[in-house]
């Protein structure tokens, strides 16, 4: 069925929506802090975004912030889609005794929030002396349940039976048949498995925020809200921040937009 | 992590054909059998050797804290020395049960939860159904959707603070424009948790619209044809067809809404104009999940904080035998 104008009048309506405030954080980043407390709200840019951007990159320690961010979220995503990978396929395509009952665990662990274990966590960073230490968030940021229900219902379809019997006709072992067939065919959905845990661990708050500190070792989250939730009155500051934590995301998806949006909904059918 | 091949390739025949004794064990007739109990071995416990990370990981990161957030419930632990626990056994459910700030906690999580859930879903679904229509550009739309899943909760809560401001925000220049009187986004009570819902909505309806739409796609096209053969208007086989294959879809969302509804924590902390922890001068849009922040880490009592996370984990556990009731009760009908 072909969309007639309302459908399109309602899309440009939600692409508005979902655009505008992003739009206007840089609209309120370009401007100062006296405009910001004017009615009207400005609509258009102003001439400070450059300043703003350099004091918010300063003020919030956003260089070490983008460093350790990177570094959490690249080992993070790397290591998740490896260990999916092969559990998705043992769950997949292998045959093993309790493999059903583990799949049941694994779905069900998807079910419940990290948030509840935070407290027992922080003791345990607590008494390794791990506060402000990056491996404090890499750690737990490594167990994924999306990851390998992700893998598998990838595999199960992607990965015919019979490319994995020639390869074991011909005597590879398990390892030879991840190596050799799994990794190469599972390559599209490790690429999109990995952006989007990419995505989560750089935007993971909660935890971050629990065990790393601004002036310590902050991630990007970290070190925005603590702009935001510092003593600086300058909205168009916090804005910059905001901004410059945004960004790098925001590009990653219009590179890889459509890559992403296969991606979920790739996970969805028959989520 | 390079782990090098353990089991050796089988011998063609030999391989496939386990446990023959050999009758006249020559040099290559052993060599063949042990290459096989290797090739058998490899064959039982590598299925083992592929699953075990995840749930080591698992284990230690998952599980084994939310055993242990149990038993720190039962004790009196301080933020100052985690490690000395004292057992009070349920007192620390007796004290937040008696305190009247979880109450109120626990009835914004939920209504938080509601405003923000039933909107996003129903809009989701709307979306969804449009991007289905064959359209030109719908790589662009459906990327516009998720550009707010992209943006952090820091980012989105503390522009959100802005264009809900009191006096200087777009919103309420907005009202003032089409002859509505300014609203105190921050200190009123529904205000304030109309606006934090609005920011878990701007995040999310993007993302479950693409959800839905996935499953749309895959309900088979003739059951639309029969149904526009039987006469059926569009928002006919909307209802009949469409909503019905979507079932599980819906209550799969459900549930993860429902589930991200009992954790919202970083909208309405960074939303909070005094920058605290107490979710508005009033606790108006203070959720459960910022209630157990300020008890654990302003208060410092972590036993306390445990009892709450909990109180939320036996919620969760109730919620989760309701969506199984009713999702046997909707297949048993189907």
């Amino acid at each position: 069925m072909h969309a007639g104008p309302i459908a399109y009048v309602i899309l440009a309506l939600f692409t508005i929506g979902s655009l505008f405030p992003l739009v206007w954080t840089a609209i309120a980043a370009s401007r100062d802090n006296n405009r910001l407390a004017q009615t009207p709200p400005p609509f258009w840019f102003g001439g400070n975004l450059l300043d703003n951007l350099d004091v918010a990159w300063n003020d919030a320690n956003l260089g070490e912030a983008f460093f350790n961010t990177t570094i959490v979220a690249g080992t993070s995503a790397v290591t998740v889609v490896f260990l999916s990978t092969i559990a998705g396929f043992a769950f997949a395509k292998l045959k093993f005794r309790g493999r059903g009952a583990m799949m049941l665990i694994v779905i069900g662990t998807m079910m419940v929030p990290p948030q509840l274990s935070v407290i027992p966590l922080y003791m345990m960073v607590a008494k390794l002396e791990w506060t402000d230490q990056l491996q404090a968030v890499i750690l737990p940021s490594l167990v994924s349940a999306f990851g390998v229900f992700f893998m598998r219902q990838y595999l199960i379809q992607a990965l015919p039976d019979e490319i994995i019997e020639a390869a074991r006709v011909d005597g590879a072992s398990s390892w030879r048949v991840v190596w050799h067939v799994v990794f190469p065919a599972a390559r599209p959905a490790m690429a999109v498995l990995g952006m989007l845990m990419f995505v989560q661990t750089w935007n993971d708050f909660l935890w971050p925020f629990l065990v790393l500190s601004q002036t310590g070792n902050p991630t990007v989250q970290v070190a925005v809200a603590g702009l935001g939730r510092g003593y600086t009155p300058d909205q168009s500051l916090i804005m910059a921040g905001a901004l410059l934590g945004t960004l790098p995301l925001l590009l990653v998806f219009a590179i890889f937009g459509k890559q992403i949006v296969g991606g979920i909904m790739q996970g969805a059918v028959k989520g | 992590m390079a782990t090098h091949d353990t089991a050796a390739p089988p011998t063609k025949e030999g391989g496939a054909a386990p446990g023959r004794p050999p009758a006249d064990p020559t040099g290559a007739e052993r060599r063949r059998a042990r290459l096989s109990r290797r090739w058998q071995r490899d064959m039982r416990w590598s299925p083992y050797a592929f699953v075990s990370p995840f749930f080591l990981l698992f284990l230690a990161f998952g599980l084994f804290p939310l055993i242990y957030t149990g038993w720190a419930s039962l004790h009196q632990v301080e933020m100052t020395a985690p490690t000395d626990m004292e057992w009070v056994g349920l007192r620390n459910y007796t004290r937040i049960f008696d305190d009247d700030f979880f109450w109120n906690a626990a009835k914004n999580t939920l209504t938080i939860g509601i405003i923000s859930t039933v909107p996003q879903l129903l809009m989701a679904m709307g979306l969804a159904h449009i991007l289905n229509y064959k359209l030109r550009g719908s790589t662009f739309y459906r990327v516009m959707m998720l550009a707010p899943y992209a943006t952090s909760i820091a980012a989105a809560s503390l522009v959100f603070v802005l264009l809900f401001g009191r006096d200087y925000g777009m919103i309420n220049w907005a009202l003032d424009f089409v002859g509505i009187d300014p609203v105190d986004w921050q200190s009123d009570k529904w205000p304030s948790q109309f606006a934090v819902s609005t920011i878990v909505i701007w995040r999310w309806t993007g993302y479950n619209a693409l959800i839905y739409l996935a499953a749309m796609q895959a309900i088979p096209q003739d059951l639309y044809e029969s149904a526009a053969l039987d006469g059926a208007s569009r928002w006919k086989q909307f209802l009949h067809v469409t909503l019905p294959s979507l079932r599980p879809t819906i209550l799969f969302t459900v549930v993860v809404s429902t589930i991200g509804a009992t954790q919202v924590f970083g909208e309405p902390l960074l939303f909070d104009a005094n920058k605290g922890a107490s979710g508005g001068s009033e606790h108006q849009f203070q959720t459960l999940g910022l209630y157990l922040y300020e008890q654990g880490w302003v208060n410092q009592h972590l036993g306390r904080a445990s009892a709450i996370a909990w109180t939320m984990f036996l919620i969760l556990i109730v919620v989760g035998i309701v969506n199984y009731v009713i999702s046997r009760r909707l297949r048993a009908s189907s």
